[in-house]
């Protein structure tokens, strides 16, 4: 049959077989059958994975080469602990985790603030001084692990104290590898943890990005998350523009400090989320990697390929598991690893199967490392790059995405740009309200959910349980600190505090200045206390 | 009937705190809603100020008995009647400890929006 006749066959819509309509979460329209017509104007045939606009994967030979990296969360109460686990890890020939940090160290309290009693060292490590981090980070070779630290609103002053403690231990810094989450646009969307005003901050994560490029240039100091923003309720072509946008606003403000985008782009990754329809998140991936390398290209003029590249860690998200029959999270959380497989990501995390009302167990953990060890030593899934690539309803959703997530993009400049849509909350309305709407589908049954509103059964109610918080904890943090105020200099404390203000009065880049005074013991909460006297404090517009 | 949800402590997961908002007015209250990181003290403040017949509170970090008993205290010392609930990840056992000290009722997550505004139409306050 020749390509002439092949093209010439046209798909058929809903309308047309006699049969009911499908809408995506996204709101596109799923037709019945897909032919080679809907994608003959598609450059994809002629595309190679590892070519611009690499729809078809990053790399020439993706996990053929080496499977996507596994890169579960765990979160640990104490500096101490944080350092036994390390200790684990290498000795088990592991080489990277996530860390996690308590509520007062994200919203830049110290452990002896009365503001953070009864939350020091719950969901995380709690950090006042550099002191911490020295305890935590003792005995580690730095060169043999990668850090990753989820941090956001104390991004500034928790890279630096990395930077600080690699240096004092002999490091050169212009080697040292690392993440850091910081990506402060996207808490003002979900997660809460905002300390400044909304352009304060995206001037601090620049600062970031700037510190970084110049002198520890193999730092990723920035993953923009899509994640947290779609788990607020934003759907599939939301969560992809709403990150780029918030990428395009860190780059625009380095760009304005003269530094080139050769320069950093590369050091730029992003974070998304899976759940819900397979062949929506796939296309969402492929279409959004092709436009962002375009962004990269033909707005900034990137010169370097792996500037253009979307870096991702895309998981399987809380917001797609069920308390009710948890075992079908199992299932659900294989389809979600396969959908990031299929997508071409570089690193992939599961949540726990229990995780949506308990502490998963070190067998629910194990269930998920499994999971992806299964995809990737039985299923075939590495043998072949973007397996999906040419199929019909793949690659004109693909299409769809990447000219949806752009017409998104032009939403929010419509809005003045992501930094007046999340100061004036324009974002945070209506992806609130989609939540609700989403959430109110599920409980009154037009959106199924099997387990939750179809094939249910008589269960018994499931118990919530955290991590059992000992309160001993926060003395043992705030006695620590104690003994730190008081053999510091306090003079030099003083100056390098007056310094950072200095700087933030001057409007210049305060990682110089933090550096300086984390090294000189000066705690998460001074630092952040002398920057608010400049900068102010976030007023959040009250919406839902 | 109008009723104040609020987000005491550091904790900012505030999903189900605004779905709930939209399903309460959908069903006829009038919701005032507080922004993240309140204080007790200023969520006493906001109710005062508003005249709010009920005060909800979303907490997901893990905090509720301390800040229940917060709640409890700041209530007592300035002489205020409100009764108040408390929404978010809480286990069973925390569920009756918290009407012990003071809560009129205690939502764990998962629980249905149609429930709770069965909960609030049982004790509506006829004005």
């Amino acid at each position: 049959m020749s390509d002439t006749k092949t093209n010439s066959i046209k798909g058929k819509t809903a309308k047309e077989l006699n049969v009911k309509p499908i809408f995506l979460e996204s709101g596109l329209e799923v037709n019945p059958i897909y032919t080679a017509a809907e994608i003959k104007d598609s450059g994809i045939k002629y595309e190679m994975p590892g070519e611009y606009p690499f729809t078809r994967g990053i790399h020439p030979a993706m996990y053929r080469n080496q499977p996507f990296t596994i890169r579960q969360y765990a979160g640990f109460a104490s500096p101490e602990e944080t350092n036994e686990r390390f200790q684990f890890l290498i000795k088990n020939g592991q080489s990277g985790l996530n860390v996690a940090f308590d509520l007062p160290t994200q919203c830049g309290l110290d452990s002896d603030d009365p503001k953070a009693f009864g939350e020091v060292g719950r969901v995380g490590m709690s950090i006042d001084t550099l002191a911490d981090f020295e305890i935590a980070f003792e005995n580690i070779d730095l060169d043999k692990i990668t850090v990753s630290l989820t941090i956001n609103g104390t991004a500034i002053i928790l890279i630096a104290m990395y930077i600080a403690m690699a240096e004092k231990a002999g490091y050169d810094i212009s080697k040292l590898r690392g993440t850091a989450q910081n990506d402060i646009l996207k808490e003002f969307i979900g997660r809460g943890t905002w300390i400044f005003p909304v352009d304060k901050s995206v001037k601090l994560v620049v600062d970031t990005i700037e510190y970084c490029a110049q002198h520890v240039p193999k730092y990723s100091p920035v993953s923009v998350c899509g994640y947290h923003i779609r788990e607020s309720g934003a759907n599939p072509i939301q969560e992809m523009a709403y990150a780029f946008c918030i990428a395009k606003a860190y780059t625009d403000g380095a760009l304005e400090r003269g530094i080139s985008i050769d320069d950093f782009a590369s050091r730029l990754s992003f974070n998304f989320d899976i759940y819900g329809n397979l062949f929506e998140q796939v296309a969402k991936f492929r279409g959004g990697r092709r436009l962002w390398a375009k962004i990269i290209r033909e707005e900034y003029h990137a010169k370097k390929d792996s500037s253009c590249w979307l870096r991702m860690i895309a998981g399987g998200g809380g917001g797609g598991l069920t308390k009710e029959q948890p075992e079908n999270n199992i299932v659900r959380s294989a389809y979600y690893a396969l959908i990031s497989a299929l997508s071409g990501t570089q690193t992939m995390a599961l949540c726990s199967y229990d995780e949506a009302y308990t502490i998963p167990t070190e067998h629910s953990a194990e269930i998920s490392l499994r999971t992806m060890q299964i995809m990737i030593h039985e299923m075939g899934i590495c043998d072949t790059v973007d397996p999906l690539g040419g199929s019909y309803y793949v690659e004109s959703l693909t299409d769809k995405f990447e000219e949806e997530i752009k017409k998104e993009m032009k939403t929010v400049e419509k809005w003045d740009g992501i930094i007046n849509a999340v100061a004036t909350g324009k974002i945070q309305e209506s992806v609130s309200k989609q939540a609700y709407v989403r959430e109110m589908g599920v409980q009154t049954g037009k959106i199924p959910k099997v387990g939750v509103n179809i094939f249910t059964r008589e269960e018994e109610a499931k118990d919530v349980e955290f991590h059992p918080y000992d309160p001993k904890t926060a003395d043992t943090q705030i006695e620590k600190l104690n003994k730190i105020k008081a053999a510091r200099n306090d003079a030099k404390v003083m100056d390098c505090l007056g310094a950072v203000k200095q700087d933030a009065l001057n409007n210049k880049n305060l990682m110089p200045s933090i550096i300086t005074a984390v090294k000189e013991y000066c705690t998460v909460g001074e630092i952040v206390t002398v920057m608010k006297e400049v900068y102010g404090e976030f007023k959040e517009p009250i919406f839902f | 009937m109008k009723i104040l949800l609020a987000k005491p402590g550091l904790d900012g997961h505030d999903v189900g705190v605004k779905v709930l908002a939209h399903g309460l007015i959908d069903a006829g209250f009038q919701v005032v809603y507080t922004g993240l990181r309140k204080t007790i003290e200023e969520i006493a403040d906001i109710a005062v100020h508003n005249k709010v017949d009920i005060i909800g509170m979303s907490i997901l970090s893990g905090t509720h008995l301390i800040l229940a008993q917060k709640m409890k205290e700041v209530l007592q010392e300035r002489k205020l009647n409100i009764p108040w609930f408390v929404g978010g990840n809480i286990p069973a056992k925390d569920i009756e400890e918290l009407k012990i000290i003071g809560a009129s009722q205690a939502f764990s997550t998962g629980s249905k929006v149609a429930e709770v505004v069965a909960y609030f139409n049982t004790i509506k306050i006829t004005a």
